[in-house]
């Protein structure tokens, strides 16, 4: 089976991921682009678990994982994002430098 | 209790009978030495709110101190005494292998029972006197409380059974001697007068402690007892120091004891209120230097014609030309005096030269003599001075004249004083001045004997003097003077009786029944003193003594007696060059502040000079040199060099940090920007090296 075709769509998302990460300006939009990566590497797990043919399906099991921590860092994320837009009247990630030097 | 040592001499001195221990009284003897110190403390703590401001504590100790020392006078009377007590205090050191300890104590002996009586009698009749004397007055309770602090360091003085302990009562007695004549100290010259008697002592008193240190180091001890035997056994160690030490505690005495030229301290004491006058600068404290030389007399005895200075003049000899010098000159000095008090202190430098002169002659019976009935007259003689200062308020003579009608108590008993101290007989000072004549006699100073015969001229010339111009003629001060309260004058016929009737004491070769004379009382010691007593009286010299003392009073009255309320009386009798002189107290004090003042004033410029451009020069030359070395180390290598390097790495890592501040921009787009471009980068080198 060819896995190349796989690999190609998952480096796709994940370019899309980090170029969503880096431009935009909309915090929502960054946390959806952070998914993206996220599942980007789910489809490699998955993709590699099959070309491999492992008995133990630990791709699949990993990427269960993955799904899970993504929706825990989802929560936790948008919970932050919440707080900042009520302190902040704002969504727009520049507005955020609390942490400047 | 450590080391009490008890000693009956084996020996009896003089044939008389053999020293008792004296019992009960003599252990607790050292009683007396401490109860004034409890006095004091007493009325430091309790006198300002008692009804005589602490005076009772005073009289109080004095009273029971008196009973202690006339229980232990008759005693000595009955049979001789000899007791110490040693109380080992600290070991000071070892010295050519020899323990050098300090010990406190009291000696109980002939001599220190008649100084015991003498302090206690006196004392306890100022005290009485000084009730009604200083009613009133400023700082009553701290003037009480000093006098107890004398009356303390007295008996300390006189009761010590070492040289140490001789040397704490001494300095004791100078420092209340200084809070006392400095009692008004407002006036300027009270405080001077103070701090004069200070300074001259205290220079004496360097004479006292190298002679007792040289004393001790010698004998490895400083009891007196052990001097004493030393000195009678002729031992080779004392004797080789004796003459060094005998002269060095001489003059340690001459300071105390006023002798020319240390003298100048004592007219100048009389600032002090007039009880203190009887008390310490009559009585008592002066004649410590006479009770020095008494109680180390056994080392003089032993430099009899041996060592010889000054080429034919030997140490004993240079002591008798100081004594003879003292009686004669000072006692001119109160001729010429207004201040009455003044005068009986001329005389008592006077009548300690004649002590001193009698002691150094090698009277020890006859310098004590007359130190015994000396203490009561002059006492009297400055208890009624100060009875007839307190009624007209001043010390001129020229302010009285014809108290004789007003203060008749005062009168009488001043008169006795006075013919006491002229040596009329039968008086006490009659006796006690023929004991140093035929002393002096006998011992071969016969020309010192001739001076002390025309001192007592000059002595009943003054006292005559004294007594015309303040109770005869008329009264020239302000005011009409009263006798005294009764408190006064109770001492004074206290003192009076004693003047009269002591001289009887020591009539050669009379014995008061089993009781004795003076002579076996002041002989009770632990070893013989070995000085000549007459069998008899020499009524040779006491006709001239006698005889001195009556054209005195003659002379003295054809002066001043006949028109003695006109004040050109006295400048009538002015010799041209002898009464400036005198006035000026032979330049004594200008000498002293002569050398004062070349110490003062050139010497200390040349000092000053020399300090200045030669010992600071060197210094701050040194300074300087140093100064600039620290600082070409300081700036170069310190500031410079360590400082820089870590001023160097501090100021390095601030602008590093602020210059890489910057990245930290708190936007998470930027770090996530460096995340990925480093994680580019990683892959780039797997690729590359791939």
């Amino acid at each position: 089976m060819m896995v190349n075709q796989f690999l190609l769509i998952a480096a796709l998302l994940f370019s899309l991921g980090v170029y969503g990460l880096l431009v935009r300006r909309n915090v929502v939009m960054v946390l959806l682009a952070v998914e993206l990566m996220l599942n980007a590497v789910n489809i490699n797990l998955v993709a590699f678990e099959a070309a491999l043919r492992s008995s133990m399906a630990v791709g699949q099991i990993f990427s269960l994982f993955v799904i899970t921590v993504a929706a825990a860092e989802v929560g936790i994320g948008l919970a932050i994002v919440l707080l900042i837009f009520r302190n902040r009247q704002s969504a727009n990630v520049d507005d955020f430098d609390l942490m400047k030097y | 209790m450590k080391s009490v040592f008890v000693l009956a001499a084996e020996e009896a001195p003089h044939g008389a009978v053999e020293l008792a221990s004296g019992g009960v009284l003599a252990q607790w003897a050292g009683l007396m030495l401490v109860l004034p110190f409890a006095a004091f403390l007493l009325i430091i703590w309790r006198g300002k709110h008692m009804k005589y401001k602490g005076a009772e504590f005073a009289i109080g100790a004095m009273a029971v101190n008196l009973v202690m020392a006339t229980a232990l006078f008759i005693s000595n009377m009955v049979e001789g005494i000899f007791h110490e007590e040693h109380f080992e205090i600290a070991k000071i050191g070892l010295w050519e292998g020899k323990n050098l300890i300090f010990e406190l104590g009291w000696v109980v002996d002939g001599l220190s029972i008649m100084m015991y009586f003498v302090v206690s009698f006196v004392g306890l009749l100022v005290f009485l006197y000084a009730v009604g004397y200083m009613h009133g007055d400023v700082r009553v309770t701290w003037f009480f409380a000093s006098l107890c602090l004398f009356a303390g360091s007295m008996l300390v003085l006189v009761g010590s059974a070492n040289l140490v302990q001789l040397i704490i009562g001494w300095e004791g007695v100078g420092v209340a001697s200084y809070l006392l004549i400095g009692h008004y100290w407002e006036q300027k010259e009270n405080s001077s007068a103070a701090i004069k008697a200070f300074l001259v002592n205290k220079v004496a008193d360097v004479g006292l402690v190298l002679g007792a240190i040289y004393v001790g180091l010698s004998l490895g001890d400083f009891r007196f007892s052990t001097l004493e035997r030393a000195a009678v056994e002729g031992d080779a160690v004392l004797a080789g120091v004796a003459a060094a030490a005998g002269l060095l505690l001489f003059f340690g005495a001459m300071g105390k004891s006023a002798q020319f030229p240390l003298h100048i301290w004592l007219p100048d004491a009389m600032a002090g209120p007039t009880p203190v006058s009887a008390l310490m600068h009559a009585a008592t404290m002066v004649t410590a230097g006479i009770y020095l030389m008494a109680r180390t007399f056994p080392l003089y005895q032993n430099l009899a014609g041996d060592i010889e200075i000054l080429g034919s003049l030997d140490v004993r000899g240079l002591m008798v030309i100081v004594g003879a010098i003292t009686l004669f000159g000072m006692g001119l000095l109160a001729l010429v005096a207004d201040d009455i008090k003044k005068v009986l202190a001329y005389s008592t430098v006077s009548q300690l030269g004649y002590m001193m002169t009698a002691v150094a002659a090698g009277g020890y019976t006859a310098g004590l003599f007359h130190l015994f009935t000396h203490a009561f007259f002059k006492a009297l003689l400055f208890l009624g001075a100060g009875s007839v200062i307190h009624a007209v308020h001043s010390n001129n003579m020229s302010d009285m004249g014809g108290l004789r009608k007003d203060m008749p108590t005062t009168f009488w008993t001043f008169s006795i004083g006075s013919l006491a101290l002229a040596g009329i007989i039968p008086l006490a000072g009659f006796w006690s001045k023929d004991e140093i004549l035929a002393t002096l006699d006998y011992e071969g100073y016969q020309a010192v004997m001739w001076i002390a015969v025309a001192g007592a001229f000059v002595t009943a010339f003054y006292m005559t003097r004294a007594v015309a111009l303040t109770f005869f003629g008329t009264y020239k001060g302000h005011g009409q003077p009263h006798e005294s309260p009764s408190i006064m004058t109770t001492p004074l016929i206290a003192l009076a009786v004693p003047s009269v009737i002591v001289g009887f004491f020591n009539v050669p070769g009379v014995k008061l029944g089993g009781l004795g004379n003076f002579t076996e009382w002041v002989g009770a010691r632990s070893v013989p003193m070995g000085d000549h007593h007459a069998e008899a009286i020499d009524w040779r010299l006491a006709a001239f003594g006698l005889a001195a003392g009556l054209g005195g009073i003659i002379v003295g009255w054809l002066i001043f007696g006949r028109d003695a309320e006109t004040q050109a009386a006295r400048d009538k009798v002015e010799v041209p060059v002898l009464y400036p002189l005198l006035r000026q107290k032979y330049y004594m004090d200008h000498a002293a502040l002569g050398v004062t003042g070349f110490i003062k004033g050139p010497t200390a410029r040349a000092v000053n000079w020399i300090n200045t451009y030669v010992i600071d020069g060197v210094v701050n030359g040194v300074g300087a040199v140093v100064k600039a070395l620290g600082g070409l180390v300081y700036n170069g290598l310190d500031q410079r060099g360590v400082d820089g390097i870590f001023n160097g790495i501090a100021a390095g890592s601030d602008s590093a940090g602020r210059a890489l501040s910057r990245l930290q921009t708190g936007r998470v787009q930027n770090y996530a920007t460096g995340f990925v471009v480093g994680a580019l980068v990683l892959v780039l080198i797997v690729v590359v090296a791939a």
